[in-house]
């Protein structure tokens, strides 16, 4: 049924003048999206503009190798918060590479999709992967510190408790890695009369180690800047040494910083900034060498 | 592989073909990993169960006074046991936080989706992604130290305290972000380019396409990051900690501080409170309804995620 003529002619004339008026609506909705990218940009921009530029004159060698005191904020240093953060990254990892690493190898591998426990341990990682971390802490309180385990130490109760955290961030990267390698390799390899378990070990974990190395990298690098729950377990906000073993106090560099910046004193928010820059240097070095080594040792099948 | 098989014309007595006998090497290897994958399972079981033995002390002694009462000072000599002054800190706070991020974060989205090439995309992506990995203690001196006595007291003339839920809402938003652009923006590019190029092929405009079709489209997804913003910003610890006070006001003045369930548990767990006393009880029953929370939001928004996959795959 055609149109009648004007009709049509009407309808073009009504959409060019549109098209006319509607431009200076297109742009302006284009500059309103730019304009929401930007301000995120450059918040960031601003927030990394101003801690550096309130702590990089409290930074030095002494810095880094002092220990904190709460008078003198001109030889304070965060030698223990730092060690202890390195301390408390090694404990972690400890954990969460042969656990993450098992898990994931059990999910991909092995486990029957079928079954309800294996759907239910998948459904149970996503959620545990959605908990505040402010929670974990009070896990690691009930049972590493206080409950049955009875740990009372903090250095291994809150690297454990960060490990959990964690947790789900690398079984998700093993699961990714583990699923990429084809199955034509796991196929060969069966055929020429491997059992299951020297296909993964020889085959398939080989070739997803940078995948899983880049997981842990990343978890790691989360786990460092996590101070919720550190303070829940008890960190100390204030330690005086060096933590010298798995069994001693210990503070890490956010909780030092937490410390720094409730101080009413004005110095010491300075010196709060120049832990902040050294936290955000050593962060900034492990996305690096994460990003690295994907790009290095991606293999394409 | 399990079965074994008997080639045809196989002679008798000769080891049949495929896996006879289950080698125990391989079975106890299967069982080790399985503890492995149980770990998380019993990290959820010793979550609830943390949770759950102190709270239920807790509520032994205090009872239905946690709901009917309005002031919120287990640790006062008169303890007052009211958890809406903590409810009210956190959802007022998070209520900024989202305010700020979801024009924001769906704008990004929106732009990073539908106008950006490729290249750009491929530049403004990670750098929104570092926002991500900035640890929140950090916002939280950015919070305090610069957005309270710069934009807010210079430069808006705003009269707001110290502590103040305006600069820790603001700031929160900004760590959502995130959240809310890279989720939203992976349901945008999930619609199909059919649908698009349907749309431009009938004369629609990028805005019209971008807001009539692919905006519709994703909706479920963009449901779902704006819940699961919501549920980080909820779970949040050190930007109001260090920003927004510890006063645990009603009320919904942003000039002030204000108290919230995450920030009231990490300063009573800072504190000296022996196990047994009702300050220590105190924590793990605010835990209970912070998990509580979070775990219905998280419910939510897996829901809305899994509708968006279910309807183009």
């Amino acid at each position: 049924m055609k149109p009648p003529p004007d009709a049509a002619a009407a309808a073009v004339r009504a959409n060019l003048a549109t098209g006319r008026r509607s431009r200076g609506l297109e742009i302006g909705f284009r500059l309103l999206l730019l304009a929401c990218l930007a301000i995120a940009l450059i918040t960031l921009a601003v927030l990394l503009i101003d801690i550096f530029s309130d702590g990089v004159d409290s930074l030095s060698l002494s810095f880094i190798t002092d220990t904190p005191s709460r008078i003198d904020p001109s030889s304070s240093g965060i030698a223990p918060a730092l060690v202890g953060t390195l301390w408390l990254m090694a404990v972690c990892a400890a954990f969460i590479i042969p656990v993450g690493v098992a898990t994931a190898i059990y999910l991909e591998e092995y486990a029957n999709r079928e079954r309800w426990f294996n759907r239910f341990i998948e459904v149970n990682i996503q959620n545990l992967a959605a908990v505040p971390s402010i929670v974990y802490g009070v896990l690691g309180l009930a049972f590493l510190v206080r409950g049955p385990l009875s740990l009372e130490n903090v250095l291994l109760a809150g690297g454990l408790t960060l490990g959990l955290l964690v947790l789900p961030v690398v079984i998700v990267a093993g699961r990714e890695a583990i699923r990429a390698v084809p199955p034509s390799i796991r196929e060969g390899s069966m055929a020429l009369g491997a059992t299951q378990w020297q296909t993964i070990w020889k085959q398939v974990l080989p070739a997803s180690v940078p995948g899983i190395a880049t997981g842990v990298i990343l978890s790691l690098s989360r786990a460092i800047g996590e101070t919720a729950p550190l303070i829940v377990v008890g960190a100390a906000l204030f330690a005086t040494s060096v933590p010298s073993g798995v069994f001693s106090d210990v503070t890490a560099l956010p909780i030092q910083i937490f410390g720094w910046v409730s101080d009413p004193q004005p110095e010491f928010k300075a010196l709060a900034a120049a832990a902040i820059i050294v936290l955000m240097v050593i962060l900034l070095g492990m996305n690096a060498i994460a990003i690295w080594l994907r790009n290095r040792y991606e293999q394409k099948w | 592989m399990e079965a074994g098989t008997q080639a045809a014309g196989a002679t008798p007595g000769a080891r049949p073909l495929g896996v006879g006998r289950r080698r125990w090497g391989e079975e106890i290897i299967r069982a080790v990993l399985f503890i492995a994958a149980a770990i998380s399972v019993l990290t959820t079981l010793g979550i609830v169960f943390a949770l759950l033995e102190e709270s239920l002390s807790f509520f032994d002694e205090v009872g239905t006074k946690f709901f009917t009462q309005t002031e919120w000072s287990p640790l006062f000599a008169d303890p007052q046991f009211g958890i809406w002054p903590l409810l009210n800190g956190t959802f007022l706070i998070t209520g900024i936080a989202i305010l700020v991020a979801i024009p924001i974060g769906l704008g990004s989205a929106i732009y990073l989706s539908e106008y950006a090439s490729p290249r750009v995309r491929r530049i403004f992506k990670p750098i929104l992604e570092v926002l991500v990995g900035v640890p929140t203690v950090v916002f939280g001196y950015f919070a305090l130290t610069f957005i309270t006595p710069t934009i807010l007291q210079d430069i808006l003339s705003l009269n707001v305290t110290v502590f103040n839920a305006l600069s820790a809402g603001l700031v929160m938003g900004m760590m959502i972000v995130p959240t809310i652009a890279s989720i939203s923006e992976d349901a945008m590019s999930a619609v199909p380019g059919g649908l698009r190029e349907g749309a431009y092929g009938l004369g629609a405009t990028k805005r019209q396409v971008a807001t009539r079709v692919v905006f519709p489209a994703a909706i479920s997804g963009i449901v779902a990051s704006i819940v699961l913003g919501i549920s980080r910003g909820v779970g949040e610890t050190m930007i109001v900690l260090v920003a927004a006070g510890l006063q645990p006001n009603t009320g919904v003045s942003p000039t002030e501080g204000y108290a919230t369930i995450t920030t009231f548990m990490g300063a009573t767990a800072k504190g000296d409170n022996p196990a047994g006393t009702i300050g220590y009880e105190s924590i793990f029953a605010c835990g209970l309804t912070l998990f509580v929370l979070t775990l219905l939001m998280n419910m939510v928004a897996i829901r809305f995620v899994r509708k968006y996959r279910e309807v183009y795959e």
